[in-house]
Formats: structure tokens, C-alpha cells, sequence
């Protein structure tokens, strides 16, 4: 390849009709040929031994970009007046122009006018130089602080969050660490581990089981947190978090949807207070909350109880939460969304999981439903018209699809309702999307004119329109900024907590102790802790 | 060896200097240069007896014919003061020489004499080279190159390609070589293969030399390829050059013509390669071999293709054997003995009125050495260095204390690095320096200022003016603080003076002055007590790439484009020393620790350590493929470890000569080297944002260097990077230009952010 460059390289000469029409610019009519020749020549070299020279000032300027300041300096050395007036700009657009059987490419100079450049107000001046001092490395390890490189390189986390499903990224925990010892040897591995992973994805589902002691630890505290003791409860708030999935867990399994209902509020609760830094037990919060949005099985009477409505909670403070939480370093958001799409993916999963997956890539904003939601709509309209339309196989199943059609409809609508150019047309709608074209299409066009009636609204009396989800107001967005010291290895689990039963062959992850493991007793768990499991927070 | 004389002679140009300069060191010292450079040098060699002085004086003659004629009396001036040749003799010399020629009338007469003094002195190849160094020099002083002046110049550097050979048999002669190197046993023919590249670049000048483009363009085409990758950038310079026309004024040409390329073959291979080509009557090649190659024979094993290619990529082959044979004293200075106060307490009490207690104190414990000397260290005064005052003294205790708080580092130990960001920068830092205390952060700017920042709490503060100094109680304890206007307190200072961009800044030990070299060719010293510009050292006329102090102070380097690093003392206004033998510009200059030795990095590719004494060239390192930009000496003075926009760092070991390790890992420029205080630990920054840390001990300690290696100079290098590489520390898009070692080892690294 270095070679091709060079014979290219030596190749290239100015083409004579440069020179003819560079000569014609300064008046010289008729060129000979030869002459033309010889000075493009002449001018190639010149050309190249100044480039030359201004490459040795780019490098002393310590840059990777040549600029026309470099060039003058270089003119300078061979004493030739510099050219003034000649400004780097990050694009040159050059111009192309043919005729007479000619081709140029010039660069358009406007005439300006000397009193317009004094009469316009002087710009802005431009900040000052000014120094900032961080840590790059404290005994050895780069601590994972907004002045440093996230551990995981940027274009992977484009990946990751673009195209979730692509590949779970092996050893992510983990890269941060081996990246400060021999970045050559951590490649490598996890170009081999990426291939032992797959099954990791497939990993089976099972139960896990409590012991006797954490059974005992969750009454004590569920008894302190909604009992009516207040002093108690304020002393478990600190470490209510560790027991967050605890009693998630055991509720989910006991299928008490009050106890659930009061759990995620404490959770929005200790979200919204500000003095409170949940970075730290995000690992214990996120999974709890995980389970509530996409459990098989919330309740005892699901075609009865609204489990929905703490679904859509959950999503919500999931939401909430993947916003304030997450950075560059934890990745928060793209692993749910992961999570999320995974689930939606898989053909087995029961309505109510699906349900709750569509409900938390939904209030992930716009853009999750526009690249994640809205391709899917046709596959799931088939789908929900199989249960509709075909013999009815259990209330539950038509309930379910029911909810997971009004939810889709109801995000997508105003979705559509932006980025569909205008005319709605019914059959258009049913082509695009399928079984759920026509409903949709209604709903869009419903949307659209109740866009348009706010519009109206603002114009006449110029009232602030409330946001059209008011829950969701972000309380703690200056949290994420303003701690400064997040360790690496906060979104690791404790060993203990761990979830994972079984986790093949893994070399970049140490499989956890086999000591406590959580073992659900009844099978209706299974599906949430799957969705737990394939989430190791 | 023409090059080391060259640069004694412009030692000798300055030399109405040197005096003063020496009178306030020792005058051993001034004796030593005088009587050495006079020796050696053939210009001014006068009573060598009869046959070698008329031709030196034939030599002479016939330079000041060409500096006359091309109006550079000035030249003309200085070289005949300093060869005591007498107007009149020049001029019946001249007419003398010229004899069957036309005198001064036609303007081919300096050629003429020219081309017959390279003639008759065609014995002694030597001083024809030196003959054209001079030249050159000479129109280079004087800002003429470049110009049309030096057509004549060029012809005579040229002159030796006149030799004709068939153009277009060229091809079947490098093809032909070709073949049979590749034909030779495998033992012979990596060493062989050492002969491609500077054939091929002979070859190819010689052809474009005689107008024969097609032939010289055909020729690159066909054998470009086969050329080692790492000649790559001169292969492009090469290319462009097509027409006769071009060669004139062309550096990398003259470069190539003026000095040998240098190649390292066993006395087996050579002998195979000599009798290939008497059998098959090559005279070209043979020519061209005899006359613009230097080969350097051994005995003993022909050398391997790896250990061959890790000692050459420089712009003129290796260094010669016998370069790197000198005797380099690169142990340390003992230090002078100060009490150490060891109870902190009453230290702080002391450190006021307790001075000169102390003063006394060291003066005696000078007279008891009990620490024993390095065997490898340099006599106390063999340079002259300045006296410690009072204030440096203070200094040193405040270091030793420091140093008894030093963590030490080690694989398991690794330092913690902070990183100072330059923001707004928008791209133009070109230069940042740490005083060794860690107190001040300078940085040059391509906007030709240079800023101070204090980075502790202590702000940056100007002497008062003369008037209000005028009203101070000179006797009180604290007069050093009132001299101080606080109102002119301030967290930075930016200093006006350049006119172009600032691409060295360098403190002094004792902080009170701080260097800059700039692309306008002048070296400013600065005082940071008034925050004014003290002096400016004019003298490269080019951009001057790096200055730096000495680590005693008073004596300072600096490198740049016109090829010589020199050496100054704040106190004179021209240099000491000029260190000339660079090929290519210099583009870093570092200090040994014990101030006798200067090492210069180059574009050229080789590093050079010269001796501040003598001004002589101790040591050659060739084995990096780009220019270098970053060199540190161990803190025992022993290695030098060196870094290339190749993004390899090379180890050497100063005392042998040798190339001991190599560090890879970097993917671009590297900027900014440092050893820990210690020297377990080499930190490396570079152009791809990030700073690694290498295990230095190591790479140290795992070099064999028994008598074999030292004597043929072939290594064998481990490549163990990845073992040695400790640590590599990512910034989010901040070039890392330099590197510091607090005095407890913490690291302290600094650079601009780059917004894209």
C-alpha cells in the first residue's frame, strides 16, 4: 500500500492548463507548450519543497493538521515574502467550472468591502488560555472521572447504543482494568472471548432460592420500611437499597402488587431527593426495577388486578433514572435498552414481559421508539392479531394483547405524527405497519390535530404548554455532574448478590462463589428473573 | 569526521569570544580548546610542512576567490584574519594559479580554480569535503543559500556525478547487483542488502545529474519499490527531484553528497561483494562504492537481517565503529556537602538568620571527601561551573527533604500522574516546562507569547520599581519579601517578545530566569522576578526547535534549523561552542546531568552527544526511522533514552555505545520523555494522547553487555515491550507535550486540548 502511495506521489505534477490559465490571469496570452511544461514542472517541485519544509513546522507545533501558517513559515526559510492574508479554515469550498471544453476548480473570493469589515461590531473575544489540573492516574489506575476517557472506547459505545442487539459486548466490566496493563493482550482475549460469549445469550432460565437468613433479614426490614415505626425506617434508609431486590424479589414471587406499588414509589421517593447519591447502589435499584416492568407475573389475579399501571411506573422510573444516571462510564441506558429488545425479540415471551418491554423502550424518548419500536409495529400487529382474531385461547393472552395494542398505539402515534410526512393515508399505513396501519393511522391523525390545536393555544395566549408527560420531570440532573468521584466499579454486583446460576465458560468474568444463591420457588418467577439474570447490574 | 572539524572551525570564527567566556572558569580550560581545535583543524594548520601547506593554502585561496567574488566580505574578512594570509599573497596566488587561464575577467574563473583545487587536492579526499563544508558554511552564515549565490557551490559538490556511465544501462547494472545479492547465501545477504538503498539514491542522482530525466524516472519507478520502508520519506523528497536544476540549493542532495553514507559489512560478505564485481568488470558500481560509500568492515560473523535493521534508518548509515570508541565520562558530580538540618522544627526557625552558619559549615566538609568518587565522572571543574549562592543552597536542602519524602517506584508502586489541560489553547501550545520544584508551569505558544503559571498557591509576583525600592529597609530580615509589589499578584504571567512561535521554553534551576526559542531565530531569557525580557541571543537566524539550561545553570543549548546546536552562558551574548554534524535540523537538545555533555536529536535520525568541553562528537546513535523529538538521560547519567515520530522509544547505554532497548506501543510522535527521580520508571507521552509508563530497571538490568557486544557493537535486542510496558493512561483528546517527575515522583504531565 506504501507503495502504491509513493508511485502515486511521484506522479503527480501540476497539469499544464494550470498554467495556461494561471498565465492568462496575469495577462500572458499565448503560452507555448513546452514552456507550460517545463513550469509545471518547475512549479510541482517548488510546491513540494515548501510542503516539505511546512510539514517540519506542523510537527514543531506539535499538530496533526497543516496549516497555512505552517506555509508561510516555510516560505520564510527560503526567503520568499510570505503570502498574508491567508487564513486555515476548516473547509475550503472549491468551485468547479467547466466551458470551452475546460475544467477548473477555483476557490471563490468575494470582494469585500472595506467599511463593511469596520462598520460590523467586532466579534466576540475569544476565551483565554486558561489551565485545568485533574487526576490521569491515582497509584496506577485511571479513575473514572468526566476528564477521563471512558474505559470503553467511544465508537464501541455508538455500537452498542445504535444497534443493541448486534453482540453483548464481552469482558465490558472488566475492559477498564485490563486496559491499563497491555492493551495489545486485552485485545487479543477479547477478540477470543467474543466467541466463547454467544452462549452466554442463551444461557437457560432457572429459579434461584432464598436462605433462611436473608428471608429472615427481608421481614425484619420490610417490617421497619412499611411499618409504622418512623424511627426504624430511618435508620434502614441507608441500607434499604441493599434489600431493594430482596423484597422485589419475594414480592414478585408472593404476587403482592400493593407491596410493589409502595416499593417503586419509595424508589421514585428516594430518587427525587436530592442529598441522596444513588450512584452507588444503582446496581441494587436498576435490576429491582427491571423486574417490575417486565415480570411474567406481578399479581395474583393478572386478568383482574391493574398490574399495568405499575408497569407503566416502573418504565417511567426507569426512565427517570437512565437519565440522571447515566454516563459514558456505566452505559446505563444502552444495557437497558438491550435488555429491552432482547426481550421484545424473543417469540416466547408472555404479553405482560412484552408488555413491559414496549413500555420501557417507550419512555426512553422518541428516538428509542423511532429506531427500536416502530420497525417492529407490523411484527407485533401480526402477532396481536393472532390472538384477536383467532380462537381464544385464555383471557389473559387477549387481555394482554390488548394492553401491549392501546400502548403501542399510544406511543407511536405522536411518533408517526412527527416524522410522517403528511397526507395519512389508510392503506399507506397498512403496507407500512400492517395489522395495526388503520389504528394507527387514527391515531395519527388524531395526534396531529391536537398538535395543531396546542399550537393554536400557544398563539392566542401565549401560555407555556406543560410537558405532555409531567411525571417525568428530572429532579436530579445536576447529580451526575456534580459527583466527582464515581468508582469504576459501581455497577458491579457484590459476589453474593449475584444472580447468575449458571454461566458457561466465561474467562474474562470469575464465576461467582457458590455459596448464596437465590432460588425462586415457583415457576411463575422464572420469566422475571431471566430478564434479571441476562442483566447482571 | 569532516563534520566535527567543520564545527571546530566555526568554533573558531567565534573565537574572539571564547576568551572573556572562559576567564571566569578556569584557564585550562580555554588553553585545552585552543591548542585542540588548532590541531585539528586543517585550515589552520600552519606549519605542517611544505607540500600539505601549499595545497591548504591553494584551498584557502581559492574559498576567498568564491567569497569574493560573491560579495561576502564579511566571510572574506574573518577567514582571512583567521588563516593570516595577507591580501597580497591571495592575489599572486591567484593570478598565479589561474596561470593559462583569463584571470579575473570571465565569469568562470571561481569555477575553474574551484575544480582545480578539488583536483590537485583529489590525494586527500578529505579536505575537499571539509573544502565544501566551509563553503557551504560560510554562504550559509550569511543567509546566501537558497539564493543564486551558491550555483557555484553546488557544481563543485556535484561535480563528482560528471562521471558518465551509459544511462541506460544503469537499470542492468542495480538489476544485476540485485540478482546476485539475492543469489548469496543467506548469511551475506541481509548485509548485502545494506548496499540497495545507497546505490540506488547515487544512482538515481547521478542520472538526473546528466540530464537524463526518462532514464532517472524509469530507474525510481522500477527500484523505488524494493527500498527498506523507512526510507520512505526521503524517497519522497527524491522523486521530485527530476531536472539538474532542481539539485541545486536541494539539503537532502547536498546531505547525501557531502557525507558518506556509512555501512557495516563483515570482512566475508565484503569480499564477496568485491569479487562479484571485478569479475563482471561493474566499474560503475564499484565507482560509485569507492566514492560516496563508507564501509565499515569487521571481522567476524556476518549480522542478522534484525540486527541490521534495528541500527540503520538514518540519513547518512551508521555511525562508524571508532565514533562511539571515545571515553564519555557519564558518571556524576559528587555534590557539594550541605548540612542538612534533620529536625524539621527549628529548620523553618533556621532557615532565616541560620545561612551563614551554613556556609561555613559546607566550606569545611569540602575539605574531608569522604564520599567516593564515580570512577566514570568527569573531574569536578573540568567545565567551569558557577559558584552555588546562597539561595541554591537553600534549594538543595529543600530537595534532599523532599527526596527522604520520595515514593518509591517500582511494577506494584506506579506513580499517580496528574494532568494539567491546557484549554483554549486552539492549538497553539508548542512548548511547556516544569521547574524541578514543581512551582512554575511555562508554556510557548504558537501565538509567539510565552505564559508562566504558578501552580501552587503562591502567585506570581514583580519587583517592585526602582523608585519604590529606593524607600525599603535594606537591613530588614524580610527584604526579599518587600522587594515584592503584591499588587501585581497574579496566578499568571505572559511574556511579549517573539515574533514567531515559541517552540522551547526552559527554566533555570534556581527559577529566577526562563529561556524561549523561537521561529524568529533568536533564544530570549527572561527574568521572572521583573517578568521583562533580559536578553536576546541572536545567532541561528533560522527557527531555533529547542533550548534548554544546564542542570547547574549559567550554561544553556539550543538546536534548530540551521543544523548546529550551540552552547551559550547567559553572560555573552554569542555562543560558546557550535556543535555542527547534523545532517538535517536539530530538533531537541538535552543536558547530561553532570553538564559535560550536550545530546542533540535530529531529523537527520541519529542522536549525537557532544562533548561541551572540546565541542567534539562522542557518540553517534543511529536506529530510529523518523526524526527525533524527545530524549532524557537517566538520572545517573548512564542511558539516554530517545524518542522518534516513529512513535519507538530507544534505550542507549551512553558508556558502550550500544542501543540497549525498544520500547513500543506509541502510534504516533512521541513528544516529551522522563525518567522517574529515581530512573526505575520511564514515562513517555505522545501525539496519540496517551502517557505509558515503561519498567526502565528492567530493561536496564536485562542488558548483556560483555566484551563481544562492546567491541563489534552488534546487539541483540529482547523484544519485550509489552513485558516492560507498566501502565498506558488515556487522555480524552490531550496530546501529552511534556512530562515532569515532582521531586517526590509524583508525575505531572501537560498538554492542550484538542477540541476535534
Amino acid at each position: 500500500m506504501a507503495e502504491e502511495r509513493r508511485q502515486k506521489l511521484c506522479s503527480v505534477i501540476l497539469p499544464t492548463e494550470s498554467m495556461k490559465a494561471m498565465a492568462e490571469s496575469v495577462g500572458v496570452g499565448s503560452l507555448q507548450e513546452d514552456s507550460c511544461l517545463a513550469l509545471s514542472e518547475e512549479v510541482s517541485y517548488r510546491i513540494k519543497e515548501i510542503a516539505q519544509d511546512a510539514l517540519k513546522f506542523m510537527h514543531h507545533g506539535k499538530r496533526r493538521k497543516l496549516t497555512t501558517g505552517d506555509i508561510d513559515h516555510a516560505l520564510k526559510l527560503k526567503n520568499v515574502e510570505p503570502l498574508y492574508g491567508f487564513q486555515s479554515q476548516e473547509f475550503i469550498p472549491f468551485r468547479f467550472a467547466s466551458g470551452g471544453g475546460r475544467e477548473l476548480h477555483f476557490y471563490e473570493e468575494k470582494e469585500v468591502d472595506l467599511s463593511d469589515i469596520i462598520n460590523t461590531p467586532l466579534p466576540r473575544v475569544p476565551l483565554d488560555v486558561s489551565l485545568k489540573a485533574h487526576w490521569l492516574s491515582i497509584d496506577g489506575v485511571q479513575p473514572a472521572i468526566p476528564e477521563n476517557p471512558p474505559p470503553v472506547p467511544k465508537e464501541q459505545q455508538k455500537t452498542d447504543s445504535t444497534e443493541p442487539l448486534k453482540a453483548v459486548k464481552p469482558g465490558q466490566e472488566e475492559e477498564g482494568s485490563i486496559q491499563t496493563k497491555g492493551q495489545g493482550a486485552s485485545s487479543a482475549e477479547v477478540k477470543g472471548s467474543s466467541a466463547k460469549m454467544v452462549p452466554l445469550v442463551m444461557k437457560p432460565r432457572s429459579t434461584h432460592e432464598l436462605s433462611v437468613e436473608q428471608q429472615l433479614y427481608y421481614k425484619e426490614i420490610t417490617e421497619a420500611c412499611v411499618g409504622s415505626c418512623e424511627a426504624k425506617r430511618a435508620v434502614c434508609v441507608c441500607n434499604k437499597c441493599y434489600l431493594f431486590l430482596f423484597q422485589v424479589r419475594v414480592n414478585v414471587v408472593q404476587n403482592n402488587l400493593a407491596l410493589l406499588i409502595y416499593l417503586m414509589r419509595m424508589v421514585k421517593a428516594l430518587m427525587d431527593n436530592p442529598t441522596l447519591y444513588l450512584e452507588k447502589y444503582l446496581h441494587e435499584l436498576i435490576p429491582a426495577v427491571v423486574t417490575c416492568i417486565v415480570s411474567k407475573q406481578l399479581c395474583l389475579r393478572p386478568d383482574v388486578d391493574n398490574h399495568w399501571a405499575l408497569r407503566d411506573f416502573a418504565a417511567r422510573l426507569m426512565a427517570q433514572s437512565c437519565k440522571t444516571f447515566s454516563t459514558t462510564t456505566n452505559n446505563i441506558q444502552s444495557r437497558i435498552t438491550k435488555t429491552f429488545t432482547k426481550a421484545l425479540l424473543d417469540d416466547k415471551t408472555q404479553w405482560t414481559t412484552r408488555y413491559g418491554c414496549i413500555a420501557g423502550l417507550a419512555e426512553l424518548g422518541h428516538d428509542v421508539i423511532k429506531t427500536l419500536i416502530i420497525p417492529r409495529l407490523s411484527v407485533e400487529g401480526a402477532r396481536i392479531k393472532a390472538v384477536m382474531d383467532g380462537p381464544v385461547v385464555s383471557n389473559i393472552d387477549k387481555i394482554g394483547a390488548d394492553h401491549v395494542q392501546s400502548l403501542l398505539l399510544k406511543h407511536c402515534a405522536s411518533v408517526v405524527a412527527k416524522t410522517r410526512p403528511l397526507p395519512d393515508m389508510v392503506d399507506q399505513y397498512k403496507v407500512d405497519y400492517g395489522y395495526l396501519g388503520t389504528m394507527l393511522c387514527s391515531h395519527v391523525v388524531k395526534a396531529r390535530a391536537q398538535a395543531a390545536f396546542q399550537a393554536q393555544t400557544v398563539n392566542r395566549t401565549t401560555l407555556t404548554i406543560t410537558q405532555p408527560r409531567p411525571t417525568l420531570s428530572v429532579s436530579q440532573s445536576g447529580l451526575s455532574t456534580s459527583s466527582g468521584s464515581r468508582a469504576p466499579s459501581i455497577i458491579k454486583v457484590p459476589s453474593s448478590l449475584t444472580l447468575m446460576s449458571t454461566r458457561p465458560g466465561t474467562p474474562t468474568q470469575p464465576s461467582p462463589p457458590a455459596t448464596k444463591y437465590i432460588v425462586m420457588a415457583t415457576s411463575a418467577g422464572a420469566a422475571s428473573t431471566h430478564i434479571i439474570e441476562s442483566h447482571t447490574f | 569526521m569532516a563534520a566535527v572539524q567543520d564545527g571546530q572551525m566555526e568554533l573558531d570564527a567565534e573565537k574572539e569570544t571564547k576568551p572573556e567566556i572562559l576567564s571566569d572558569g578556569t584557564s585550562n580550560l580555554s588553553g585545552n580548546t585552543a591548542s585542540g581545535t588548532l590541531s585539528s583543524s586543517p585550515l589552520t594548520a600552519a606549519p605542517a610542512g611544505g607540500a600539505p601547506k601549499m595545497e591548504d593554502q591553494q584551498t584557502l585561496i581559492a574559498v576567498l576567490q568564491f567569497l569574493k567574488r560573491n560579495k561576502l566580505t564579511d566571510s572574506v574578512e574573518i577567514l582571512r584574519r583567521e588563516a593570516g594570509l595577507g591580501e597580497d599573497q591571495e592575489d599572486s596566488q591567484a593570478t598565479d594559479g589561474s596561470g593559462g587561464g583569463k584571470g579575473d575577467v570571465d565569469g568562470g574563473d571561481a569555477n575553474s580554480l574551484l575544480s582545480r583545487v578539488s583536483i590537485t587536492s583529489a590525494a586527500a579526499p578529505q579536505s575537499v569535503i571539509i573544502f565544501h563544508s566551509i563553503i557551504f558554511f560560510y554562504s550559509y552564515r550569511f543567509g546566501k543559500v537558497g539564493g543564486a549565490d551558491d550555483q557555484p557551490d553546488v557544481s563543485v559538490v556535484l561535480s563528482a556525478y560528471s562521471q558518465q556511465g551509459d544511462p541506460s544501462l544503469y537499470q542492468v547494472y542495480y538489476s544485476g547487483l540485485k540478482n546476485f545479492i539475492e543469489s548469496v547465501l543467506d548469511c551475506h545477504r541481509a548485509e548485502l542488502s545494506q548496499l540497495f538503498y545507497p546505490l540506488f539514491v547515487h544512482m538515481y542522482l547521478e542520472l538526473v545529474y546528466n540530464n537524463h530525466e526518462n532514464e532517472a524516472k524509469a530507474f525510481f519507478e522500477k527500484f523505488s519499490g524494493d527500498q527498506e520502508c523507512y526510507y520512505q520519506d526521503d524517497l519522497r523528497v527524491l522523486c521530485g527531484l527530476t531536472k539538474k536544476e532542481h539539485l541545486k540549493g536541494n539539503e537532502v542532495l547536498l546531505d547525501f553528497r557531502t557525507s558518506r553514507f556509512v555501512l557495516r559489512i563483515s570482512r566475508d560478505s565484503y569480499q564477496l561483494l568485491k569479487r562479484h564485481l571485478q569479475e563482471r568488470h561493474n566499474n560503475q558500481i564499484w565507482n560509485i562504492i569507492q566514492e560516496h560509500l563508507y564501509i565499515d568492515i569487521f571481522d567476524g560473523m556476518p549480522r542478522s537481517k534484525s540486527q541490521i535493521d534495528s541500527m540503520s534508518g538514518s540519513l547518512a548509515g551508521e555511525g562508524k565503529r571508532e565514533v562511539n570508541k571515545a571515553k564519555v565520562f557519564h558518571g556524576l558530580l559528587k555534590e557539594p556537602e550541605i548540612e542538612v538540618p534533620l529536625d524539621d522544627e527549628d529548620d523553618e526557625a533556621e532557615n532565616e538568620e541560620g545561612k551563614p552558619k551554613k556556609k561555613k559549615t559546607k566550606k569545611d566538609s569540602l575539605g574531608s571527601k569522604s564520599k567516593k568518587q564515580d570512577p566514570n565522572a568527569p573531574q569536578q571543574n573540568r567545565i567551569p561551573l558557577p559558584e552555588l549562592k546562597d539561595s541554591d543552597k537553600l534549594d538543595k536542602i529543600m530537595y534532599m527533604k523532599e527526596s527522604t519524602k520520595r515514593i518509591r517506584l517500582g511494577p506494584e508502586n506506579l506513580p499517580s500522574i496528574c494532568f494539567y489541560t491546557f484549554l483554549n489553547a486552539y492549538q497553539g501550545l508548542t512548548a511547556v516546562d516544569f521547574t524541578d520544584d514543581s512551582s512554575l508551569l511555562a508554556g510557548g505558544f504558537a501565538d509567539s507569547t510565552v505564559r508562566v503559571w504558578s501552580v501552587t498557591p503562591k502567585k506570581l509576583r514583580k519587583v517592585k520599581s526602582a523608585a519604590d525600592l529606593n524607600m525599603i529597609d535594606k537591613e530588614s530580615d524580610d527584604v526579599l519579601e518587600r522587594i515584592m509589589d503584591e499588587k501585581t499578584a497574579s496566578e499568571s504571567k505572559i511574556l511579549y517578545g517573539h515574533s514567531g512561535p515559541v517552540y522551547g521554553v526552559s527554566f533555570s534551576p534556581d527559577r529566577n530566569y526562563l529561556l524561549s526559542s523561537s521561529e524568529d531565530g533568536t533564544v530570549r531569557l527572561w527574568s521572572l522576578l521583573t517578568f521583562t525580557c533580559l536578553v536576546g541571543y541572536k545567532g541561528h537566524n533560522y527557527p531555533v526547535w529547542d533550548t534548554q539550561f544546564s542542570p547547574f545553570g549559567y550554561y544553556f543549548v539550543s538546536g534548530g534549523h540551521d543544523r548546529v546546536a550551540r552552547l551559550w552562558a547567559t553572560d555573552h551574548y554569542q555562543p560558546l561552542r557550535i556543535f555542527a554534524g547534523h545532517l538535517a535540523d536539530v530538533t531537541c537538545t538535552r543536558f547530561h546531568p553532570n553538564s559535560n555533555y550536550v545530546a542533540t536529536g535530529s531529523t537527520d535520525r541519529t542522536i549525537r552527544l557532544w562533548d561541551v568541553l572540546n565541542g567534539n562528537c562522542v557518540r553517534i546513535f543511529t536506529g530510529h526511522k523518523g526524526p527525533i523529538h524527545s530524549l532524557a538521560f537517566s538520572p545517573n547519567g548512564k542511558f539516554l533514552a530517545s524518542g522518534s515520530t516513529d512513535g519507538r522509544v530507544l534505550l542507549w547505554d551512553i558508556g558502550h555505545g550500544l542501543m540497549i532497548g525498544e520500547l513500543k506501543g506509541h502510534t504516533d510522535t512521541i513528544y516529551s520523555l522522563k525518567f522517574s527521580r529515581d530512573g526505575e520508571i520511564l514515562a513517555s507521552g505522545s501525539m496519540d494522547n496517551t502517557v505509558r509508563l515503561w519498567n526502565s530497571m528492567k530493561a536496564f538490568d536485562e542488558v548483556e553487555t560483555d566484551d563481544f557486544t562492546a567491541t563489534t557493537g552488534h546487539i541483540h535486542l529482547p523484544d519485550n515491550s509489552q513485558e516492560l510496558l507498566l501502565g498506558t493512561y488515556h487522555s480524552k483528546s490531550t496530546p501529552v507535550t511534556h512530562l515532569h517527575f515532582t521531586r517526590r515522583n509524583l508525575l505531572l504531565a501537560a498538554g492542550a486540548y484538542n477540541s476535534q
